[in-house]
């Protein structure tokens, strides 16, 4: 795997005993312990994700808004400064360019988060789209990125940091003196869990981690895998890139029309994607749930009477749950209220669809 | 009561074989078990199904991956462990003794000798390795 690019942590993983995988040309920690107790921690206590892969860009200038709002879906203007904000890119016909997570630093400097397979292809587009002239830099080789998630992850914070990080609400970001570095502390993740992101220069990472794994055994904290991290994403529903969207469906087909503002000024993708709202959706993503025993997996086809009218994006074994769970992409205009059929490997298996997400976590809890 | 691992026959594909008389048990390795992590659903085939020789007869998922487990020897299915439908754990735990997957009625039993002992299981693991 002499080929694969490393995260700061690399060494770090092999030491916690991590099985290692290619994940889209970076070798990544898919386990530890085990998905399963990986998942408990992260629903139970606090868990720590490497997710330095993923790709980070400053855009400034004068015009950064407005190249903002016309390059992706959701309003740009809501932006303030410590405020993130979730997005989509599209491109002319709809289809997604990729989800990514901007916050505004000043109004004339801004951080994108990207997924780590789309960077080049994400940097390219906005350079092909910049007419605004605004200044891009890809700074994703020289920084980390770091989740801590669980209900246990803001007291952790809180006593390492020395802070109080109660008043940062969902969606914003601080920052946060660690060692005379400056890092940048957002109250955001991607497992339905209260949490943090913390994004730090790639060469303090190492020490960073060693000091937090210490402070950390009192609360739990436990290092978690790309395994765990998309069971977890997929019981609260979060779309992923290459799945539940792609350049071939929409943010609409993928119940993310909250990130989509029609209203709010032209950008790449609305023409397209306000024919769609107007005419309905030709496919939308459901919920599944098995009635017969088997475990959807993604690419298994869904039929109705003997006839496809989808297939599974994403699909798993619930830890939480202790069941099969799944999304598909469903085409409209079908009764879901009844039976549909899944080719599990050959094998005919009954299924229903259902609301969706699997799992949210208790109100009041933030 | 668990079987002993070295009087079993072992298959490329991780399977462990146990002949008594003409009935052969089939199971996966502690080692399939530990690569796959939690068994988290396995399929089984259905009592007096026939299957050839290298034909796949079911399989064992984690939360992560589907592992085919393919039959060893061509033979009918007499039993199935059925425990493993709301226990499938048991196969991380016990793989060689409750975690046991089929019974088969081997149509050639003396067709064992061609899988290896667990000498040369051992071997080909590290191998593998």
């Amino acid at each position: 795997m002499s080929d694969l690019k490393r995260t700061p942590l690399f060494e770090w993983h092999k030491a916690q005993g991590a099985r290692l995988i290619d994940f889209g040309g970076w070798e990544m920690p898919v386990q530890y312990q085990g998905v399963i107790p990986e998942h408990q921690t992260v629903r139970e206590h606090v868990g720590l994700f490497d997710v330095s892969h993923m790709g980070e860009f400053y855009i400034k200038g004068d015009k950064a808004k407005d190249f903002l709002n016309r390059i992706t879906t959701n309003d740009a203007s809501k932006l303030y400064n410590g405020r993130c904000q979730y997005t989509v890119m599209c491109q002319p016909d709809g289809g997604v360019v990729d989800d990514l997570i901007i916050s505004q630093i000043s109004e004339d400097c801004y951080l994108a988060v990207v997924n780590a397979s789309n960077i080049q292809k994400d940097f390219d587009w906005m350079q092909k789209n910049n007419q605004e002239g605004v200044e891009l830099t890809n700074v994703s080789e020289q920084t980390a990125l770091l989740a801590i998630q669980g209900p246990k992850a803001e007291a952790l914070l809180n006593d390492f940091f020395g802070t109080n990080f109660s008043d940062l609400k969902t969606y914003c970001f601080t920052t946060a003196n660690w060692n005379g570095d400056e890092l940048t502390v957002s109250r955001t993740g991607y497992t339905g869990e209260d949490g943090f992101e913390v994004m730090l220069p790639a060469k303090v990472t190492s020490d960073f981690v060693k000091a937090l794994s210490e402070k950390g055994a009192a609360y739990g904290l436990k290092p978690i895998g790309l395994g765990a991290r998309d069971t977890l994403r997929l019981e609260a529903c979060y779309s992923l890139y290459g799945h539940e969207i792609t350049d071939q469906i929409s943010p609409l087909e993928a119940n993310l029309a909250w990130v989509v503002k029609l209203d709010a000024g032209d950008f790449i993708g609305r023409e397209a994607l306000l024919a769609q709202k107007e005419q309905g959706v030709p496919r939308k993503i459901v919920g599944l749930q098995m009635i017969d025993s088997g475990i959807p997996r993604e690419g298994y086809g869904l039929f109705l009477n003997g006839e496809q009218v989808g297939h599974v994006t994403s699909g798993t074994h619930s830890p939480l749950l202790k069941k099969p769970i799944a999304l598909a992409l469903v085409q409209s205009g079908i009764n879901l209220d009844q039976e549909l059929e899944l080719d599990v490997r050959g094998k005919m298996k009954k299924c229903l669809t259902v609301k969706t997400p699997f799992y949210k976590r208790p109100k009041g809890e933030k | 009561m668990s079987l002993n691992p070295e009087e079993l026959r072992y298959t490329k594909e991780h399977e462990w074989v146990h002949l008594q008389g003409e009935t052969a048990r089939i199971g996966i390795t502690e080692y399939a078990a530990e690569q796959l992590g939690d068994v988290v659903h396995v399929e089984l085939p259905e009592q007096n199904a026939e299957f050839e020789q290298g034909e796949a007869f079911g399989s064992v998922e984690s939360v992560k991956s589907v592992s085919d487990v393919y039959l060893p020897l061509t033979g009918r299915v007499t039993e199935v462990n059925a425990t493993l439908a709301d226990n499938p754990g048991i196969i991380n735990e016990d793989p060689y003794g409750e975690g046991w997957i089929v019974n088969l009625q081997l149509k050639d039993p003396s067709k064992l000798e061609g899988l290896m002992s667990h000498d040369d299981y051992q071997k080909f693991l590290s191998e593998e390795a």
